[in-house]
């Protein structure tokens, strides 16, 4: 049943051939997949384009970094303290929900179209993906281990190494592969409104100077690198999971 | 009422054929309570589910009061072993007893009646409310049971219902199943792997051979009618007859020749001491 | 009380401390938070509440509907036939993978800049990950309870009604929820690129023209406008999936 994936996308390929040649759609609204993949390859020649590329990665990359540390730290820290759990709850509901793009007037105010309006807004929204399922892994902590870990008398520290950490190491892994997506979709977004540099950038510049082709081929582009690292993302949790016994559900953010 | 002919079950798993079940041959008559018993890996399951219409047989045939079965036959009702997982979680207790009659599209009050009837039946009175999570294993089985009196079957399949229970509201839930079939004097075929209960529960025990599964024997429970977890299964007679239901179990599982293709119909005489 | 003080205790802490620390700034991009507080005043009269917020809101409700109702149906067709799904979830999955915002360009070529465009923007950009919870969902349903539907001649419209739609409903939940962020942020982000009225374009013009304390004011209602949505979301969940957390709940004590 492998093969039926593969029909499905060069289904896919066919049919955006087909439609506009048919003459269903206009050829200028949707280009037929042979023009879509001739400018690609135009693209692929082209430095601007490549830069582009690095461009988006940088602020993804930098961006998910910051966040995940960030997100790990502050998990484990509020986590594993009752109190200041109970009392930041309110606080993370409240601002979790607020949509990353609110921030962008202020990134562009701050920054302009530097990277630095990138990373605002990766940051914020990928913070709360890993923040939110570190809390979980934290409360997912087995009390009686823990319980046995204190009358052994672990300090602090050890706790946290031993009991602590492994349980919630497999959120920590689902946390930065929803934050991994999420970073990807920011760091585009804020190129395509701001314009800070990347592909997002590019695909505003194609789209004002109606190159329709080359937009639908920076949009595959975007597509396959989601794919890309959600793939890698969900390989580097298998393999370093591998060793844990329990398979743990995604608990929904 | 039930009767299985020749019955063929084949799996191919990639490129190995696996036969299952070679042949099976036996009838059950209306009113009945016979109880299957077979090593772990008999097809005891596959069998129930050609039964059911669940599972397409290779070869064979099933009949249900005369009529061939093709899928899953009206008037017939199945408990599965999971019990946790054949309940709906989202209905009540009292939604998921009506939902089969709902669908059979039996009037209000009538589906009122059973629905009732049926939980009380099995002594679940005043729970009917609660969703299935919230009750014991004992009781989730006791829902599926109710379920499947309310639907008024002619014949009720089970497949071992309470091999997940503990012992001693299994031994509750088989008083329970003679009750409701003496009461409602409904067909039954109990399909389980523990010799003690098929003895104690049925009017004959089919014992099956292991893979490729035909009828290994068979054998008539010449117990009282009336069957208590004390005394009966203090009976001498109890013992004698589980002692020849195991003996041939493990000739089974020994793959002998022995009864392969006999069907022996013992009547315990003079065998006895 | 000890409840209301804990939820209650950090964020008046933070408000109190912005508002302090904030009191005498002389920044331009982060002005006093009381000079922010009389522009949220100023601005958000109730006219203008309904000039601008109202449309937001018009079209991230239709968008949303949209997509809800398209996800589901075909995420129960998708999911009902495996040879169907396993040809389409490749093409699905590319799909969701691209970042939403970036069909905003593309769909202006065909609708225009409209509120017509707005809500198909919306609508394609959230239907991918209800439509793939729904696939997923459809096939996890339980084989012993989709037996015992089958042995009980549950088939049909019963079964899509009783069976799979129920059971699959905490993941189509899931899904549900995934694509009201994305709805918002579509429903901001359609708005900076064109419109003339709503929340993101009124967000956009103060920026533009440096009215500062106007846009903060308008990113703190967006905020709220997130948070009351995501509050609405988890209340109406809580009830509909009411027999799943009892569910988990027992599984979990249970295990």
């Amino acid at each position: 049943m492998k093969w039926l994936g593969a029909a499905g996308l060069a289904g896919l390929v066919a049919v955006v051939e087909v439609i506009p040649r048919v003459g269903l759609v206009s050829a200028d609204y949707l280009p037929p997949s042979s023009r879509i993949f001739a400018a690609l390859g135009d693209e692929a020649t082209d430095r601007e384009f490549w830069q582009a590329v690095g461009g988006t990665l940088i602020g993804w990359a930098v961006g998910l970094v910051i966040a995940v540390v960030a997100g790990v730290v502050l998990g484990i820290l509020i986590g594993a303290v009752p109190l200041l759990r109970a009392a930041t709850a309110s606080t993370v509901e409240f601002l979790r929900p607020i949509p990353s793009v609110a921030l962008i007037p202020l990134a562009v105010l701050l920054f302009g179209t530097d990277l630095g309006s990138t990373l605002l807004l990766v940051v914020y929204a990928s913070f709360w993906q890993v923040l939110i399922q570190v809390l979980y892994g934290v409360a997912d902590v087995d009390p009686v281990a823990d319980e046995t870990a204190r009358s052994f008398r672990f300090t602090a520290t050890a706790r946290i190494r031993y009991v602590l950490w492994p349980t919630a190491l497999p959120y920590v892994f689902t946390g930065i592969r929803l934050a991994a997506s999420v970073a990807l979709v920011l760091a585009v977004t804020a190129e395509l409104v701001i314009g800070s540099p990347g592909l997002g950038a590019l695909i505003g510049v194609a789209q004002s100077s109606g190159a329709v082709p080359t937009m639908y081929a920076l949009i595959v582009v975007t597509g396959l690198l989601g794919v890309a690292i959600n793939l890698a993302a969900r390989t580097v949790e298998r393999r370093a999971l591998a060793w844990h016994q329990s398979v743990r559900g995604e608990v929904p953010a | 009422m039930l009767d299985v002919r020749g019955l063929r079950k084949v799996y191919s798993a990639g490129n190995r054929e696996v036969e299952a079940i070679k042949d099976l041959t036996f009838t059950v008559d209306a009113g009945q309570l016979v109880c299957l018993v077979g090593p772990s890996g008999c097809g005891k399951t596959t069998l129930l589910r050609c039964i059911a219409g669940l599972l397409a047989p290779t070869g064979g045939q099933v009949l249900v009061e005369g009529r061939p079965v093709a899928g899953p036959p009206p008037g017939m009702a199945v408990v599965f072993q999971e019990y946790g997982r054949s309940l709906f979680p989202w209905m009540s207790v009292r939604d998921n007893v009506e939902l089969p009659l709902k669908q059979k599209k039996v009037p209000r009050d009538r589906r009122r009646q059973l629905v009732a009837d049926a939980i009380g039946a099995v002594g679940l009175a005043g729970t009917e409310g609660a969703y299935p999570w919230q009750l014991s294993g004992g009781m989730q089985q006791r829902v599926a049971i109710a379920r499947a009196v309310a639907y008024e079957p002619s014949i009720l399949l089970m497949d071992e219902p309470f091999a997940a229970v503990d012992a001693q509201t299994r031994a509750d839930l088989e008083d329970l199943v003679r009750a409701l079939w003496q009461r409602l004097r409904m067909t039954i075929l109990f399909v389980t792997h523990d010799i003690d209960e098929a003895v104690y529960l049925g009017q004959r025990v089919i014992m099956l051979s292991s893979s490729p599964t035909v009828v290994q024997a068979e054998l008539s429970v010449d117990l009282p009618a009336v069957r208590d977890q004390l005394h009966t299964r203090a009976d001498p007679r109890f013992t004698a007859l589980r002692t020849r239901v195991y003996e041939q179990i493990q000739a089974a599982r020994r793959g002998t020749a022995a009864g392969l293709s006999d069907r022996i119909d013992e009547r315990l005489g003079a065998d006895s001491e | 009380m000890k409840r209301l003080a804990l939820a209650l205790g950090l964020p008046v802490v933070l408000f109190v401390v912005w508002f302090v620390a904030s009191y005498g700034s002389e920044s331009f991009y982060v002005p006093p938070l009381r000079r922010i507080l009389g522009a949220f005043a100023d601005t958000w009269t109730l006219e203008r509440l309904r000039t601008d917020v109202l449309p937001s809101l018009g079209r991230l409700a239709v968008g949303y509907a949209l997509a809800a109702t398209l996800g589901i149906a075909v995420g129960v067709a998708i999911g009902a036939y495996p040879r169907l799904r396993a040809a389409a979830e490749p093409v699905l999955e590319f799909f969701r993978a691209i970042p939403p915002p970036v069909l905003v360009p593309v769909i202006m070529l065909f609708a225009g800049i409209g509120n017509g465009m707005k809500v198909i923007v919306i609508a394609v950009g959230c239907v991918w990950p209800v439509l793939l919870n729904t696939v997923e969902g459809i096939r996890a349903v339980d084989g012993v309870l989709s037996d015992t539907a089958r042995a009980y001649g549950i088939t049909g419209v019963a079964r899509l009604r009783h069976l799979l739609l129920r059971g699959a409903s905490p993941q189509i939940a899931a899904g549900l929820r995934q694509a009201l962020s994305i709805a918002i942020i579509l429903m901001v982000i359609s708005e900076m690129f064109a419109a003339s009225n709503g929340l993101g374009f009124a967000i956009v013009q103060f920026q533009r023209s440096f009215a500062i304390p106007e846009m903060w004011s308008g990113i703190i209602l967006l905020g709220l406008l997130g948070f009351t949505l995501s509050m609405l979301f988890r209340f109406v969940e809580r009830r509909a999936l009411g027999w799943y957390n009892g569910l988990r709940e027992a599984q979990r004590k249970g295990s």
